[in-house]
Parts: structure tokens; C-alpha cells; sequence
């Protein structure tokens, strides 16, 4: 940050809002903020849009992680006291990202065209083209600022390297080829029965007793066959943890909610006519998302400082309420609102305690309980791992890489022509919750050693092959002799693995402070929750104002401007 | 296109649509008076285009732009550019008709038309098409291009096939590209010479892949449609078989001249009362076929020239067609014990409605014996009195078994050709049988029943010949009145299966055609010459079948039954005696077959519901006349 030129002062200072951080969330309440005819000053430390939900150069994404992966720094100017009538409170970061492993198989070629990657930070992460997130887009008329592609397919993986397609439709099922007869008339039938619920029909209602049930008696209940339970829960559902195991499982599915997610899946089928699948992802990656947030955001008055970190916060020395913010620059910055990026945290005075108005307001917005971490990992190969087709969801359901997988991995693969990568190459993004670090690595070592050949000529990949002998080696093994009947072709070589990034992201952060946080980036393989607690906290500033109010509709779109090109 | 709910207009549409039609009435007045004024100038002929782009389903306009077309091509400065451009104006403004209505039947007619003059390129029609067929799917009129375009082009069957199969994976509800599936499978069918060996290939990869259609959905309709032609094609043989005839093979037929035969010797299947002079040979082929006549057949006996013998065809129609042909062969009247041989197809000649020949020539014999003739009154007034009550019928004896167990053979042809080909049908249907037991267990669905009922009554037809028995007739019957219950809208439909199962199954064994074989006997009849009656009455028949095993029947009880319609009866030839009462019988037309019942002497009608309708929807004033003399 030494380079960061010299700023021209801010004109005007004070704000009604000021947000700090330009991840998805920090720009959609600027967004909606400013749509509501509030001042929003909106600022990022870094020189891209994004934050922790940007999409980066190859080269710049190990230098975010690691700037986020160390321990709180040290206050920056030590001077809490200040000659005029506020108090100091310093800014520090905490760190998000842990046990952060970067390993290139390739670096010439790959290092001549980082700019040509524009990585995901929180991947894998598409929308449903039904979910939240594009009604969201389409509400505000964000959608003119982005164009989307589908994702065509969904696979559930096996150890033996198979991809079998996911039977999630009408057509889909009549076409599959791994389902039995008995088994896509089963399964139909119970993709009728929540269709007829859906609609309302009397003769085929699910008892509220069933709705408050576990999803997966419901499922038993139904006598459907193991296999499609798991494509039901784990591939439609997108359930996280292992629903037959109650000792390991943190979060059950209740059948409401998971005829809810049934729902919303076959509600995205379709629904645009030039998405084969049921989902979709931004070209140049999920980062253009915030970005196109930021102006919609700008467009409605909203003003942008980017490489502006901030120091410190300023509050009343009087009443100890919030008055500011001061910047890298040393300008200080008035306003009346405060959202900070969930990275940022407050160092009171040791010993002090808040101060009391703004303690009232604490926990308004507490995360939910520990849930651990999740650990993400980033590939990049020559080849797709399907020959016929480029852009797909993986899940490999809880037990079925090892016995001790007690959640669902979910892999997506993207190719060049989401403009994510040099033509030609492959982005596998992978993520799974998990208790710690090192059960996370085993993870997404595991599904990479099933699907990808790791080189040996490089220095960390030592320590991925030993990390992972046990399942591994048992695993490729059966891999080379894997049977013929699988979908995936036997005969093919897996694709190599020319770089790859794995890190631990963590999913809560104690959030006991007394200002107004942002959620980070969730597990989930879509936006919806971020989003709802998104809503919740624009609820909790402005409480008054509608979240972009129909009438903010400028432009009139037609539902076919969000729908991809092909 | 479909599957959406009609809304009501609102009140600006209904405004709109009043505007439309005014603006619509000021077209069509002022292209009419083009029109009969012949006038074909730029303005004229752009007036109907627009006309037709707001409805397009005006004829008139369609045939003005015809001849317009034709004015244009008749000009003496007419040159292959100005051709070119006419036409391509006609292919626009279809296209923009279509795209205002694509099932507007003038618009696609009139494209065929321009294609048909053979100036345009034909390859823009696939284009247009794959356009149209993707905006819907399942629309007829542009399947029907479709295959006119294919065929110009001599796209090959293959590419359309993977094209009907790609729309059928993009939705499986879809009867237009099932359907079009079927058309090219058969028009391979028919490419292959000898077409079984194809069939046994791709049959078995077609059940397969519906199947998946049916499983995956029971409910949808559109599989079930291409499975039925599916098990059409397993079942039917294409080339025509002779099915049974009477004489049957090795009988010996007893000419009398009147009711009574002496002695046991002779089967009553084969005992014939005749006073003409004559006696009927039927043939019953197992489906309609044409060309059958005195070339194609040859009868030999020392007493008739084969020249001699008139072949008729017995059909509900007059068509040249039928199921069933007739001949008289005339006997002299003197006692004669003689040897006829019956000679099928061996000259080429026979073919079926669908294009088939007869190709397994077969050959029958019988022995004719005649009785001369002894006029004796009080012999003759027995036949007159015939009256079919209960207490004049006795179980029909033991004393002649023998005799039947030759003769109930007789009543079948066997066609032992078929054997060593038909293996894969007998798997085919196995496979399919088993497949939707399994279905049926899974779900209550009335059309699975129906296609159950249908496969084990296939099966049991097929393998009739080899097990001399209807295996799984119980079955079906129960299957029917299943459906009978569950399905009441189609009562009627399932009623006339189960009737026609039923008269299999009874016709199916000799012990079971017995239970139904009555001797008349009355107190004017000696022990000697009673007539053997078959009494299928109080079985609440709706229709009569099973014919081809009752060409014997002289003597026939339907009474008590709920028959509607007695179709195909006129196969019987030798009927002389027939009850018909107390069934459903609506109008004199249903009984239309007795007309060519040449020897029918007694009937009972009466208990019918006859003249119950109020309009008889065909003239049959005159026969009525004929009728009436026939009539107790």
C-alpha cells in the first residue's frame, strides 16, 4: 500500500452512510441506500471491487488470501486521544483465511497471463436461476450491467471417478441412463407429489406432520432407493451435512425446507430459455456481481473511493456514539450510519468497556452459532473433466469419497468461455465444511486426487500426496480399473493438475462488537442467505425505507435480458 | 402452445379485437373485388398479402396469390430472376403468416405449392422448420412439412430419426415426434426386403427406449400411443395368413337333402343340410385381403369346374377387401362320395390391405359325401317348426367324441412357417409382459391394464397353435372387468374386449366348446337327426368374434346377451338358425351381415331395442322388404 498516490481531500464529509468494503453484500446495501436518496460514501482498502466475493488475477489472489490469513495488526499511529471532542478507536483486521496452499505445476505459462484468470475468492458459488439473487438483479435493473451464462448440468461424483448426471427433471429423467426403470418411476412420482403440493392440490397435500419431520424420513417414507435419496438431498436439496447420520449432522433438513430447495430448483429449470440448467454464472466471474452492484449504486449518487483504507473509528467523547470514520488519508469523514466488512474489527482502549448507546444495539445482528469452517480449494487444468461439455456442479455426497465424510463436497467446473480463464484451461472451484483445517485439506484433497493428476515436480505437491496416501493411493487405484458401465469415459486420462490454491475460510467471526458487520462469505452454493441477512441489516439501519421499492425500476427489463447468451 | 389456460378477454381486447375485424372487413372487400375482377397488379396482390398476414386463414387469398403466381410465370418477359423473386415474396408472406398462426392449414398448403414449383432452395425450409418446431414442439402441420421437406431433399431416414429422438429427449410429450418415429421406422421396415430381420433388430431397442418414457410418466399419453404401434408391429405378420376354413382340412362333409344325417360317422361340424344343389367353401384369412379368385385359388373335385367357382368377398362394406371369401361349389344329385382339394395362393395374386402378398401358399382337402335328396314332407315341416326354448335343448352326447376330436382340430389352420420365425415376437412379448406386471406393481394405471390385457391376449394368440390353449385368458378377462369398473367413461370399449376374450376362450378347447354344444330335439324330431345347436347365450356378450373357429355353426343362440352390433357375423355362412333375442340390437343397420347369410331360415329378433332410436342413420327402406321375409 505504499504506492497509494495521494488522495485529493473528500468533498463533502459528512454522509448519512458510509461503507466500508465493497464485498456483495456492503454494495448491496449501498445500492439500496442510495436508492432510498441517502448520502453513501462507499470505500474499499483495495484497488479492485469485491473484497472477500471479488474475482482475481491469478497472481494478486495468494497476496489477498495471505493479507487476510495474519493475526490482527498492530494499531497504526498509537494516538487514541485527539486534541477535538472525539475519541479514537483504532481499526485492526482479523484474519479470514488459514492454512493457505498454493502450488504451480506450470509457472511459466501460467504467470505470463494471470490477468487472463479472474478467480473466485468464495467459490464455488453460482445463482439458481429462480434464487433470490436474480430477482434481486433483475428488481433493481442491475442485471443491464452483466450478462450470465448457464451451467449445464449437475453431477453426483462416486470415488471411482464416475460423474453421474442428476436426474433433475421430467426430460432429465427419461433420458437417464444409470436409473432403472422402477427407480425413474419412483422418483417421478415424488417430483409429482411436490409439484401437486406446491400447487396447492388437495388429494396430493404433504401432512404437516411429514413437513416438520426430518426430510430424510420423509424420503424413506417414500421408498426411494439410496441412490436417489442422495441425488434428492445432497445434488437438488444441497444439503451440507450427512442427513442419516445425527451424530455428525449440524444441520438437518426439516421436508419443508427441503421441498422448499426442490422448489426453487425446478422453478430455475427453464426458466430461461436459453439456460439448459438450472443454474447460472457471471461471465468474468461471480466478482461482477458486487461490482455491478457498486453502480447501480454510483448511478443513484453513491460515491466510490477505492484504495482508502480507514484507521480508525470516531466516537462521541461525551455520549460514545459513533460520529465517524478517519481515513488513511487523514481526513476525517462524518456520518450517521456505519456498515463495516466483516474483516474489520474495533480495538477499545484495554479495559474500557463500549460505550453505552452503542451497546444497546449490539448483537442485533449475532451469526449463528459456531458452524466451523469451510475449506475451499482452486484448480486449474488443461482439460475438462467431461469431454462434451465445459460448465457443471459436481457434489460428492457425504461417505462417498471415505467413510469419515461427513459433508457434502461440492465442485464447479467453469471454462474460458465465462472469460474466467486462458481459452483452453479450466477453473474447478471446490469447498466443504469442516471442523478444522486439516479435516478440510482431506476433503478437497480427496475429490483432486480422485479427478485430477497431481504432478510430482513440485514442492508443495510433496506434502498433498503424502497428506492424502491413505485415501488416495486406495482410491486411484481403483480409479485405473474403474468400471466401463460408468458415464465418464475410462479410457479418458484425467486432466493434470497446473495450479491450484486451498485455503480454510473461516465462517464466523464472534461477532460481539458494537458496529454494524456485514455477513462473510457462507458455505452455501448460492446467495440466497446472504441476501436475507443482507435485507435484514439494511432493515435494521434504515428501518423506515423499502428495500429497493418497485417504483426504483427505471428501466423496465424483461425477464429474457437476465437470461444468458449461449 | 399448450397447457395454457384460456383467460377471458378483457374490455380493451374485445375493443381491439372489434377494430381488428373492421379493419379486416375493409381488406377482404376490396380484395374480393380484385379478385373477381382478375386484376393482379403490385397493389392488388399486396393487399391480399396483408390480408393474410392479419388472418391467414383466408383460402380465398391463398388461391388469389396462386393464381396471381401463375399470371406472373405465364408473362412473356418472365425470366428465372423474376421468377425467383415472385416466388420468394410468396415464401414471405407465408412465413409471416405462419408466424402470425403456425397452424393455419391454407399458409403451410401454400408453401408446399410455391416448393413444389421448384425454384426455391429447399435447404431454407429445415431452417424455417427447426424455428418453428422449437416455438412448438408438437405442432402437426409442421411435422407434416417436415417430412414433405425431408422427402424432397432425400434427407436420409436416419437424420430424421436422430432428429425426432433429440425432440423426444427435449420433452417426451410429444405424439408428433412419436409419431413421426413410427413413419420412419416403418418406411425402413419396408426398404429391407424381408423385413423381420430388421425388425428383431430395432423392436426390442424401441421398447427399450419408451419404456423410459412410460415408466418415467404412466400419466402422459404419448408413449403409450407409439408403444400400441410397437406391439402392432410385433403381433402382425406383414404377409396375410390363411386363419381357418370350412371344410376344415380332412373333414368329410355329409350333403343331405334335409335335416337329418344317419348314423354317428359324421361330425356335426361337418354335416351339412343343403337343398340348393350347393355348398358354401369358406375361407377366413387373418386379416382383410383382396385378389382372391379363381386363379389364385384352385378347387379340385371331379364334379365342378374350378373356372366355374365365383369368389366373394363377406365385408360390412362393398369393398373388394375382406377377412372372409366365399364360393359355392354345385354337387350333382346323386349320391357321390368325392375328394375336393383347396388350393391357396400358390399363383401370386392375393395381397392384404396394406400392401402385403400372400406368400405361404397352403392347401386343404375334404370328402364330400351327398345324400340324394328324399322329399318327404313331414321331414321338411321340422325345419320350419325349429323353436329355441329351453326345454328343447339336451347337453350334446357323448356318443360322438371321437368324431370331434378329429373334427375340433380341423377347425384351425396350422402355419407352421411362422414358428422359426416368430422367436423374437414370443420374447418381445414375454419381455414386455413381464416389464409391465412390474409397472402395475408400482402404480394403479389404467392404461397399463389395458396394454397387460392387450400383451397376454397377443401372447396367448401367438401361442395358441403350439399350447392348443389360451394360458392367461382368466387374466385378461379379470383385467377387462377391472377396467370395466375403473374406467366407466370407456365401459363400452372394455366390455367389447372382454366379449371377444371370452368367446376365445371359449372357442379355445374342445371341452370348453363343448360345454356350449346343445342337440336340438323337440317332440316332433327323432333321436337321429337332431341338429347340434351352440348356445352362447346369457354370457353378456356386447359383440360376437372368435369367428374363424365357428365357420361349422349351422344353429346359434345369442339370446340374453347385451349384443349392440352382430359385425362379422356374416363370416358363419351356414347358418340356417339364429336367435338373436333379448339383447341391445338398436337399428335394423345393425343387422346389416344377416344380408349375406344365404341360408339363414329362422331368426329371432324380438327383445331388442330396436326403433328405440329415433333416427336409423342409413336408408335401408328397400332392404327391409328382403329382410321382412326372413323374419318369424
Amino acid at each position: 500500500m505504499d504506492d497509494i498516490p495521494p488522495y485529493p481531500p473528500i468533498d463533502p464529509t459528512t454522509f448519512d452512510l458510509i461503507v466500508i468494503g465493497t464485498g456483495l453484500p456492503e454494495s448491496i446495501i449501498a445500492a439500496a441506500a442510495s436508492t432510498a436518496s441517502k448520502s453513501v460514501l462507499h470505500l474499499d482498502p483495495n484497488p479492485f471491487y469485491g473484497s472477500h466475493f471479488s474475482s482475481l488475477p491469478l497472481a494478486d489472489l495468494p497476496s489477498f488470501l495471505s493479507s487476510h490469513s495474519t493475526s490482527p495488526s498492530p494499531p497504526r499511529s498509537p494516538s487514541s486521544d485527539d486534541p477535538n471532542e472525539f475519541s479514537l478507536l483504532e481499526f485492526a483486521t482479523r484474519p479470514l483465511y488459514s492454512s493457505i496452499d498454493i502450488s504451480t505445476f506450470s509457472p511459466n505459462l501460467l504467470d505470463q497471463h494471470s490477468r487472463k484468470f479472474n478467480l473466485d475468492v468464495a467459490g464455488p458459488r453460482v445463482l439458481f436461476c429462480a434464487d433470490k439473487s436474480i430477482e434481486l438483479l433483475l428488481r433493481t435493473g442491475t442485471n443491464q450491467y452483466m450478462e450470465f451464462k448457464s451451467v449445464d448440468a449437475t453431477f453426483v461424483g462416486d470415488n471411482k471417478g464416475n460423474l453421474w448426471s442428476v436426474p433433475d427433471s421430467r426430460a432429465a429423467i427419461f433420458k437417464d441412463k444409470s436409473l432403472g426403470l422402477v427407480e425413474k418411476n419412483k422418483l417421478m412420482r415424488f417430483f409429482k407429489l411436490v409439484q401437486g403440493h406446491l400447487a396447492g392440490e388437495q388429494d396430493v397435500k404433504i401432512s404437516e406432520e411429514d413437513l416438520q419431520s426430518p426430510f430424510v424420513d420423509f424420503l424413506n417414507k417414500m421408498g426411494l432407493p439410496p441412490k436417489i435419496k442422495s441425488f434428492i438431498l445432497y445434488a437438488i436439496a444441497m444439503a451440507d451435512y450427512d442427513q442419516e447420520d445425527t451424530g455428525v449432522c449440524r444441520d438437518l433438513l426439516k421436508t419443508k425446507d427441503g421441498i422448499d430447495q426442490l422448489a426453487l430448483y425446478n422453478a430455475s429449470i427453464g426458466r430461461f430459455q436459453n439456460a439448459s440448467g438450472a443454474f447460472l454464472y457471471p461471465i468474468y466471474g461471480q466478482g461482477e456481481l458486487s461490482q455491478a452492484f457498486c453502480r447501480r449504486a454510483a448511478v443513484k449518487g453513491c460515491l466510490y473511493v477505492l484504495r482508502m483504507p480507514v484507521t480508525a473509528l470516531l466516537v462521541d467523547k461525551d455520549t460514545g456514539c459513533y460520529k465517524g470514520v478517519r481515513l488513511a488519508s487523514g481526513q476525517d469523514i462524518f456520518s450517521q450510519k456505519l456498515i463495516l466488512d466483516p474483516t474489520f474489527k474495533v480495538t477499545l482502549p484495554l479495559g474500557s468497556s463500549p460505550p453505552l448507546p452503542l451497546k444497546e444495539k449490539l448483537p442485533f445482528f449475532s451469526l449463528k452459532d459456531d458452524k466451523g469452517k469451510i475449506a475451499r480449494g482452486i484448480c486449474i487444468t488443461k482439460t475438462s473433466l467431461k469431454p462434451d461439455i465445459s460448465n457443471f456442479l459436481v457434489v460428492y455426497p457425504p461417505r462417498s469419497l471415505f467413510p469419515e465424510q461427513v459433508t457434502s463436497i461440492r465442485l464447479l467446473q467453469i471454462a474460458s468461455n465465462l472469460a474466467v480463464c486462458l481459452p483452453g484451461m479450466f477453473v474447478l472451484y471446490i469447498s466443504a465444511l469442516c471442523n478444522d483445517d486439516d479435516q478440510g485439506k482431506k476433503l478437497i484433497h480427496a475429490v483432486m486426487n480422485t479427478l485430477l493428476t497431481v504432478p510430482l515436480d513440485s514442492e508443495s505437491n510433496a506434502a498433498v500426496q503424502s497428506e492424502t496416501a491413505e485415501i488416495g493411493s486406495a482410491v486411484q487405484d481403483e480409479t485405473s480399473e474403474s468400471s466401463s458401465g460408468g458415464p465418464s469415459d475410462s479410457g479418458e486420462e484425467k486432466p493434470t493438475l497446473l495450479w491450484s490454491a486451498l485455503y480454510s475460510q473461516e465462517l464466523t467471526l464472534g461477532q460481539v462488537d458494537f458496529i454494524c458487520s456485514t455477513p462473510m462469505p457462507d458455505g452455501k452454493l448460492n446467495y440466497n442467505d446472504l441476501i436475507d441477512t443482507t435485507f435484514k441489516i439494511f432493515q435494521e439501519i434504515y428501518p423506515e425505507e423499502e428495500f429497493f421499492p418497485e417504483t426504483s425500476l427505471e428501466n423496465p427489463e424483461v425477464d429474457g435480458d437476465a437470461s444468458p447468451e449461449t | 402452445m399448450h397447457g395454457r389456460p384460456r383467460k377471458a378477454p378483457k374490455p380493451e381486447d374485445e375493443a381491439a379485437s372489434s377494430a381488428k375485424a373492421q379493419k379486416l372487413r375493409a381488406l377482404q372487400t376490396q380484395f374480393f373485388t380484385f379478385h373477381h375482377n382478375k386484376i393482379y397488379t403490385k397493389e392488388a396482390v399486396e393487399l391480399s398479402a396483408k390480408l393474410l398476414e392479419i388472418n391467414p386463414e383466408s383460402y380465398t387469398a391463398w388461391n388469389y396469390r396462386k393464381l396471381a403466381v401463375e399470371h406472373y410465370l405465364n408473362l412473356p418477359d418472365c425470366n428465372p430472376d423474376s421468377i425467383k423473386s415472385v416466388l420468394d415474396d410468396e415464401l414471405r408472406v407465408v412465413e409471416n403468416a405462419l408466424r402470425q398462426n403456425f397452424k393455419s392449414y391454407g399458409a403451410w398448403h401454400h408453401r408446399k405449392w410455391v416448393l413444389s414449383k421448384g425454384h426455391s432452395s429447399i435447404d431454407n425450409e429445415l431452417r424455417l422448420l427447426d424455428k418453428f418446431q422449437k416455438a412448438d414442439s408438437r405442432n402437426f402441420h409442421a411435422w407434416n412439412y417436415r417430412r414433405y421437406v425431408a422427402e424432397s431433399m432425400k434427407r436420409s431416414e436416419q437424420d430424421e430419426l436422430k432428429y425426432a429422438e433429440d425432440m423426444i429427449y427435449t420433452n417426451f410429450s410429444n405424439y408428433s415426434a412419436w409419431h413421426n418415429r413410427s413413419v420412419l421406422l416403418s418406411a425402413l421396415f419396408e426398404k429391407k426386403a424381408g423385413g423381420f430381420l430388421l425388425k428383431e433388430k430395432v423392436l426390442p431397442e424401441e421398447y427399450e427406449f419408451i419404456h423410459q418414457a412410460i415408466f418415467t410418466d404412466p400419466d402422459d399419453q404419448s408413449g403409450w400411443f407409439y408403444h400400441l404401434w410397437l406391439l402392432d408391429q410385433t403381433v402382425t405378420t406383414d404377409s396375410p395368413l390363411l386363419a381357418s376354413s370350412w371344410p376344415g382340412h380332412g373333414s368329410d362333409v355329409l350333403l343331405v337333402g334335409d335335416r337329418c344325417y344317419n348314423g354317428s360317422a359324421f361330425s356335426p361340424f361337418s354335416a351339412l343340410h343343403s337343398d340348393s344343389g350347393s355348398f358354401p367353401i369358406v375361407l377366413y384369412f387373418n386379416q382383410p385381403v383382396g385378389g382372391v379368385n379363381s386363379s389364385t385359388v384352385t378347387v379340385e373335385c371331379g364334379f365342378n369346374k374350378n373356372e366355374d367357382l365365383f369368389w366373394k368377398p363377406l365385408s360390412a362394406s362393398n369393398s373388394q377387401t375382406a377377412r372372409v371369401w366365399v364360393a359355392h361349389l354345385k354337387v350333382p344329385s346323386s349320391d357321390l362320395h368325392s375328394t375336393v382339394e383347396v388350393s391357396v395362393g400358390h399363383s401370386k395374386g392375393i395381397i392384404s390391405t396394406r400392401g402385403f402378398v400372400y406368400s405361404h401358399p397352403s392347401m386343404f382337402s375334404f370328402k364330400v359325401h351327398v345324400q340324394p335328396m328324399e322329399r318327404d314332407s313331414s321331414q321338411v315341416s321340422v325345419a320350419e317348426n325349429i323353436s329355441l326354448r329351453e326345454e328343447n335343448f339336451k347337453v350334446y352326447g357323448t356318443q360322438s367324441e371321437e368324431s370331434i376330436i378329429d373334427s375340433f382340430d380341423q377347425l384351425i389352420i396350422k402355419n407352421g412357417h411362422e414358428t422359426t420365425a416368430s422367436n423374437w415376437r414370443f420374447e418381445a412379448l414375454a419381455k414386455e409382459i413381464e416389464c409391465f406386471r412390474e409397472l402395475l406393481s408400482l402404480v394403479d394405471c389404467k392404461i397399463g391394464k389395458l396394454t397387460l390385457a392387450r400383451l397376454l391376449k397377443a401372447y396367448d394368440a401367438m401361442s395358441y397353435p403350439f399350447a392348443n390353449k389360451l394360458v392367461h385368458s382368466e387374466e385378461v378377462l379379470e383385467l377387462y372387468s377391472d377396467l370395466m369398473k375403473l374406467d366407466p367413461t370407456h365401459y363400452q370399449f372394455y366390455k367389447d374386449e372382454h366379449s371377444i376374450v371370452l368367446l376365445q376362450k371359449v372357442t379355445s378347447s374342445k371341452e370348453s366348446l363343448l360345454q356350449h354344444c346343445f342337440q336340438y330335439k323337440d317332440s316332433a324330431s327323432s333321436a337321429i337327426c337332431d341338429p347340434i345347436c351352440l348356445r352362447l347365450n346369457n354370457l353378456s356378450l356386447s359383440r360376437m368374434g372368435a369367428f374363424e373357429k365357428l365357420l361349422w355353426v349351422q344353429m346359434l343362440d345369442l339370446s340374453h346377451n347385451e349384443l349392440q352390433s352382430i359385425e362379422g357375423l356374416e363370416a358363419m355362412q351356414l347358418l340356417s338358425c339364429l336367435s338373436l333375442r333379448n339383447n341391445k340390437l338398436r337399428s335394423l343397420t345393425t343387422l346389416e351381415p344377416l344380408r349375406k347369410l344365404k341360408s339363414l331360415r329362422i331368426l329371432d329378433i324380438s327383445y331388442n331395442q330396436i326403433g328405440d332410436q329415433s333416427i336409423d342413420t342409413t336408408s335401408i327402406g328397400s332392404r327391409n322388404s328382403k329382410m321382412n321375409q326372413k323374419l318369424l
